[in-house]
C-alpha cells in the first residue's frame, strides 16, 4: 500500500471538438466525459445528478447521439464532437427546443433541464418518437423531480410540430 | 394595476435555465479551488477508535484529511447549531466527536486538488469502531413511542363514541420513509476571499438561515461571511436546515485558507433528512346517514435520538370533519438515525394520506358516495378551534373537480369498471394545507430610466419566486416586466426566512407592495413639486402609477412621466426599503383545500398500475400565475404519485443501514408513468388574508393525491392496501 501513489497513471491528452469549438485538455483515464466538460471546461450547464446514468442530468450530444456524460470516460472520446446546451444557442437565438420549455413551463428548479433539452434534440434527430406516449416512453431516462412531465412532453410535441 | 397578477407569465429565469448560464452552488469556481470528499460510518451508533488516514494523505494531490481529531475549532454550545428552524433537541455536530450517531455520518474530510483524486483517497481512511447496539426498526420499536410534549385537546369522549357508534372503521396505514431526491446533489462553494471572509455558495432554501448558524458555528462576525443560492435545483423541504455538507467545506476552507467545493454523492444524500416512517393509526365512528360521531387520529413517527422532530399529522383531521367526538395524538420513537426534515406538505402529506383512505373505507361500510359522506361532515369552520375561515371553497373543488373528472359515471362496486385486460379505478380525496406568512423585507432600486431592481434574501427554489416577485413589482410600478430586474438568495439582501411552508408567495408579494409604495410616495411627491404640474393640485393618495407615468385618476388625463419626474429634481436613483409585517389575526383560520380525482388502470394478471387521469382541483385563493401555478401543482401530484406507487427508503435493520441510496432503486416517477393531469383553480378571493388575497400553491398539491389513488386501487381491484407505496407485489398476494 506504501506506493499506492506510483500506480496513478499518466494523465492522457485528447482533444475534443466541443460546441464547435476545437479543446486540447490532459484527463486522467477515468475522467468522464461530464467532469471534463464541468471542472476542466467550466461548461457547467451539463449537470451532475447522480453520476451513476440514473437521472440522464449529465446527457449532452456525442457525435448528434445522447448520451450519459457521467457514464462516458473523457479519454474514449477523443477526437469527438461534443454539443451541450450552451452549444444549442446560435448567435444569440434559443433553440426551437429551449423556447419550447420556456414557452410551456417545462421546467421550475432548472437542474435536469440542459439534459432534458439535450435528450429531446437527441430525440427529434432519431425520428422515433411519432407521438406523446412514444415521447414519454423515450424521454424516461431523464428524471425531473419537479414534475414537469407533461410540460416537457408538450415542449417537445411543439418543437417536434415546428421541424 | 393588474397587467401581470393573474396571468400566465413565463418564468424571468427561464432563459438562464434553459441555456445553462443559471449557476448552482456546487457550479461556481474560484483561484486554486480544492475539492473534499466525504467518508461516511458504516456503522448506526458506537465511537470511533481509531481513524489512520496516513494512506490518504500519501495519495499525491491530497492536501488534508479533516477529523473530529483534526480540524479548526467549532463551537461547542449547543445554542450555536440550532438553526432557525432546528427542532427541539441537540443538534448533529458534523466532525464533531467520535460518536457515531446514523449509518452515513460524516467522519472524516479529505481535501484534494482534484475531485477524483479525494475521491480516490477517501477509500484509503481506515476507521475502526466500538459498535453499540441500535435499533432502527419503527414497527419493533412502536411500543417505546413516547407522547410529544402538548397533545391534541380531546373533545368530547371519542373513546366511548367509537365504541357505540353504528358503523366504526378503524386501520392502520404505514407511510415508509422517502428521501426528497432533489435532482442537483447536495453542493457548497466555500470562497476564500482573504482575510479571514467568506464566500459561500450553498445549496439552500434560507440564505440568511445559513449565514446566521455558520457565523454561529465558526465564531464569525456577520460580515465576514456572505451566503448565496441564485439558483437551487430543488429542494423540497431538504435545504431548510444548513446542510452538513456547509459546515464541512467551510471548515476545510478556514484549514486551508484555500476555496473549497463539497458536492455529496447521490448515496451521501441519503445520510441527511427525510420524511419519517409514520404509522398512522385512524378510527372513525359513522351514524348510518354518514354523520361522524367520532374521529381518532393516533401518529406514531421516527426520530432521531439528538432531536425531537415532529409534524402535524393529526391536526388535519380535527380540522376538516364535524365530529362531536375526537382524539388526537402524536408520538416519537427515537431510532438511531439521522434527524427527519421537512419534505413537500411535512405531516399533511402523510396524515392526509391515512385520513382519506379511512374516510373512503367508512364510505365503502355506510354504502355512500364518497364525496356525500365529506358533504356530510363538511365544515365551514375549522373544527379544532371553531374558527370561521377567511375564505374555504372545498365544496366547490369537489363539484369542479367532479365535474371535470366525470365522477357522475362512477359505478360504485369495486372491480365493477374494465378496459380490456385492465380494471380501471377511481378514487378521490380531500387535500388541506396553511396559508401561512411571514415578515418579508424587500428593497426597491428605481432609476430614472424607468428601470427598477427588487431585491430580497428569499430563495427561488423552482417555485417561481423571481416571476412573481417580478409581476407584483410591475404591476405596483406601473412598469412592464421587461424594465423588472430581481436579485434574490444572497444575505446581505433585505431579510427573508427559509423558503418553505408555502408561504413565500404571499410574503414577498406583499414586501414588494410595501416598497413599491414607498417609491409611489416618493415619485408623487417629486412630480408636483415640478413647477407647473399637472399632478400639483391633485390628493396624493390619488395618484397612481401607470404605463411609465405618474398619473392621476380619472379621465383629466394629468401625468408626469417617470423620467422626467426623477431627473427634474436630479434624481438618478430612488431606493426604498421595507419590511412588511401581517398583522395578527387570531379571529379566522387561514388554509387551502383541493379535491383530488385519479383514475388508474390495473393489468389484472400482471398487477401493473397505471396512474392515468388525475384531476386536482385547487381552492388557494387568488393565483398570481396561473403558468408557474398549475406547474406547482402538477409536480405536487407527481410527488403523489409517487408517495402512492413508488417511493420508499428501505433499511436493512441487520446493518441499520439504507439499501437503496441511489436514484435507480428509490423510485421516483419517470416520464412514461404521467399522463393527464388537469389542474383547476376554483375562484376562491379573499380580501381577509391579505391585500392580494394569496395563500400559496408549494404543498397543497401533493395533499390528498396518495388518497386518491389507493382509494382507485380498491375501486379497481377490492383489495385495500394500507402499506405504501401500493407496488404490484402487495395487489398480487
Amino acid at each position: 500500500m506504501a506506493d499506492i501513489t506510483d500506480q496513478i497513471p499518466e494523465r492522457i491528452p485528447i482533444n475534443l471538438v466541443v460546441n464547435g469549438a476545437r479543446r486540447t485538455l490532459e484527463v486522467m483515464p477515468w475522467t468522464t466525459l461530464l467532469d471534463a466538460l464541468r471542472d476542466r471546461l467550466d461548461l457547467t450547464g451539463t449537470k451532475k445528478g447522480c453520476d451513476h446514468g440514473q437521472c440522464g442530468a449529465c446527457t449532452v450530444l456525442v457525435e448528434g447521439r445522447r448520451v450519459n456524460s457521467c457514464l462516458t470516460l473523457a479519454v474514449m472520446k477523443d477526437g469527438a464532437e461534443v454539443t451541450t446546451i450552451e452549444g444549442l444557442v446560435k448567435d444569440g437565438a434559443l433553440h426551437p427546443l429551449q423556447q419550447a420549455f420556456i414557452d410551456h413551463d417545462a421546467f421550475q428548479c432548472g437542474y435536469c433541464t440542459p439534459g432534458q433539452i439535450c435528450s429531446a434534440a437527441g430525440l427529434l434527430a432519431e425520428g422515433r418518437a411519432r407521438d406523446a406516449d412514444e415521447i414519454r416512453e423515450l424521454m424516461s431516462g431523464n428524471l425531473c423531480r419537479c414534475g414537469a412531465y407533461p410540460n416537457i412532453v408538450a415542449a417537445i410535441e411543439q418543437a417536434m410540430s415546428r421541424s | 394595476m393588474n397587467a401581470y397578477v393573474g396571468t400566465p407569465t413565463s418564468r424571468i429565469d427561464g432563459r438562464a435555465k434553459v441555456t445553462g448560464a443559471a449557476k448552482y452552488a456546487g457550479e461556481f469556481s474560484a483561484d486554486g479551488l480544492v475539492h473534499g470528499f466525504v467518508v461516511e460510518a458504516t456503522i448506526p451508533r458506537g465511537r470511533i477508535v481509531r481513524l489512520d488516514a496516513t494512506e490518504a494523505l500519501k495519495v499525491a494531490g491530497v492536501l488534508e484529511v479533516l477529523t473530529h481529531a483534526h480540524r479548526p475549532p467549532l463551537a461547542d454550545k449547543d445554542e450555536a447549531w440550532k438553526d432557525e428552524v432546528a427542532p427541539e433537541g441537540l443538534p448533529f455536530r458534523p466532525l464533531y466527536d467520535d460518536m457515531i450517531k446514523f449509518n452515513g455520518q460524516p467522519i472524516a474530510l479529505v481535501v484534494a486538488e482534484e475531485w477524483e483524486t479525494a475521491k480516490f483517497a477517501a477509500t484509503l481512511v481506515r476507521i475502526d469502531y466500538e459498535q453499540d447496539g441500535f435499533a432502527t426498526d419503527l414497527e419493533a420499536e412502536r411500543g417505546r413511542a413516547s407522547e410529544m410534549d402538548k397533545p391534541h385537546k380531546p373533545r368530547g369522549d371519542a373513546k366511548a363514541a367509537l365504541a357505540a357508534a353504528a358503523l366504526r372503521h378503524e386501520a392502520d396505514y404505514l407511510v415508509p420513509t422517502e428521501h426528497h431526491n432533489p435532482m442537483e446533489l447536495y453542493a457548497t462553494t466555500t470562497v476564500w476571499e482573504g482575510g479571514g471572509k467568506l464566500t459561500v455558495y450553498d445549496k439552500t432554501q434560507g440564505v440568511q438561515n445559513v449565514q446566521k448558524f455558520l457565523c454561529a458555528v465558526f465564531d464569525k462576525k456577520p460580515e465576514e461571511i456572505r451566503v448565496l443560492s441564485p439558483y437551487v435545483g430543488g429542494a423540497f423541504g431538504s435545504g431548510l436546515r444548513p446542510q452538513y455538507q456547509v459546515v464541512l467545506a467551510t471548515l476545510a476552507a478556514l484549514a486551508l485558507k484555500r476555496s473549497v467545493r463539497v458536492v455529496l454523492t447521490r448515496q451521501q444524500m441519503y445520510g441527511l433528512g427525510y420524511r419519517p416512517m409514520t404509522i398512522e393509526h385512524v378510527a372513525l365512528g359513522a351514524r348510518p346517514d354518514g354523520t361522524l360521531d367520532a374521529i381518532s387520529h393516533e401518529a406514531i413517527a421516527v426520530t432521531s435520538r439528538y432531536e425531537d422532530f415532529s409534524r402535524n399529522d393529526t391536526g388535519w383531521a380535527e380540522q376538516l370533519y364535524k365530529s362531536s367526538n375526537s382524539h388526537f395524538s402524536h408520538k416519537l420513537v427515537d431510532l438511531d438515525v439521522s434527524t427527519p426534515c421537512d419534505m413537500r406538505a411535512p405531516g399533511a402529506a402523510s396524515g392526509v394520506c391515512a385520513l382519506e383512505c379511512a374516510m373512503d373505507e367508512l364510505a365503502v361500510a355506510l354504502k355512500l358516495d364518497p364525496i356525500e359522506l365529506r358533504l356530510k361532515c363538511y365544515s365551514d369552520r375549522d373544527q379544532s378551534e371553531g374558527l370561521p375561515y377567511t375564505s374555504k371553497q372545498l365544496r366547490q373543488c369537489y363539484a369542479r373537480g367532479g365535474e371535470a373528472f366525470g365522477w357522475a359515471r362512477r359505478n360504485p362496486a369495486p372491480r365493477s369498471m374494465r378496459e380490456g385486460k385492465e380494471l380501471v379505478g377511481w378514487g378521490m380525496a380531500t387535500g388541506v394545507w396553511e396559508a401561512l406568512q411571514m415578515p418579508v423585507a424587500v428593497r426597491i432600486v428605481l432609476t430614472a430610466n424607468g428601470h427598477a431592481e427588487v431585491s430580497c434574501a428569499a430563495s427561488d427554489i423552482g417555485t417561481g419566486t423571481y416571476t412573481i416577485v417580478a409581476q407584483v413589482a410591475a404591476d405596483a410600478l406601473g412598469l412592464p416586466i421587461e424594465n423588472i430586474s430581481v436579485r434574490l438568495a444572497d444575505s446581505t439582501l433585505p431579510q427573508a426566512p427559509v423558503e418553505g411552508g408555502s408561504w413565500m408567495a404571499a410574503s414577498s408579494a406583499h414586501a414588494v407592495l410595501g416598497a413599491a409604495e414607498e417609491i409611489r410616495r416618493e415619485l408623487v411627491h417629486l412630480a408636483k413639486a415640478i413647477p407647473g404640474s399637472p399632478l400639483a393640485d391633485l390628493d396624493a393618495a390619488a395618484v397612481t402609477l401607470v404605463d411609465g407615468m405618474i398619473a392621476g385618476n380619472g379621465k383629466s388625463g394629468a401625468a408626469v412621466s417617470i423620467p422626467d419626474a426623477m431627473r427634474h429634481s436630479k434624481l438618478e436613483r430612488i431606493e426604498k426599503e421595507k419590511l412588511n409585517q401581517f398583522a395578527e389575526d387570531k379571529s379566522h383560520a387561514r388554509n387551502t383545500h383541493s379535491a383530488v380525482f385519479a383514475e388508474v388502470k390495473i393489468d389484472e394478471e400482471l398487477g401493473v398500475i397505471r396512474v392515468t387521469r388525475v384531476v386536482s382541483a385547487v381552492a388557494a385563493g387568488r393565483i398570481l400565475n396561473t403558468k408557474t401555478g398549475r406547474s406547482q401543482i402538477m409536480g405536487g401530484v407527481v410527488w403523489g404519485i409517487g408517495m402512492a406507487l413508488h417511493e420508499e427508503t428501505v433499511m436493512d435493520h441487520r446493518f441499520g443501514r439504507i439499501m437503496n441510496a441511489n436514484i435507480a432503486e428509490y423510485h421516483i416517477p419517470v416520464n412514461a408513468d404521467i399522463r393527464d393531469i388537469d389542474v383547476i383553480f376554483v375562484d376562491e378571493p379573499d380580501d381577509r388574508i391579505n391585500r392580494l388575497g394569496i395563500k400559496g400553491l408549494g404543498e397543497i398539491g401533493i395533499v390528498g393525491v396518495p388518497a386518491a389513488i389507493a382509494n382507485a386501487v380498491y375501486h379497481a381491484t377490492g383489495k385495500r392496501i394500507r402499506r405504501f407505496p401500493i407496488t404490484l407485489d402487495k395487489l398480487l398476494d
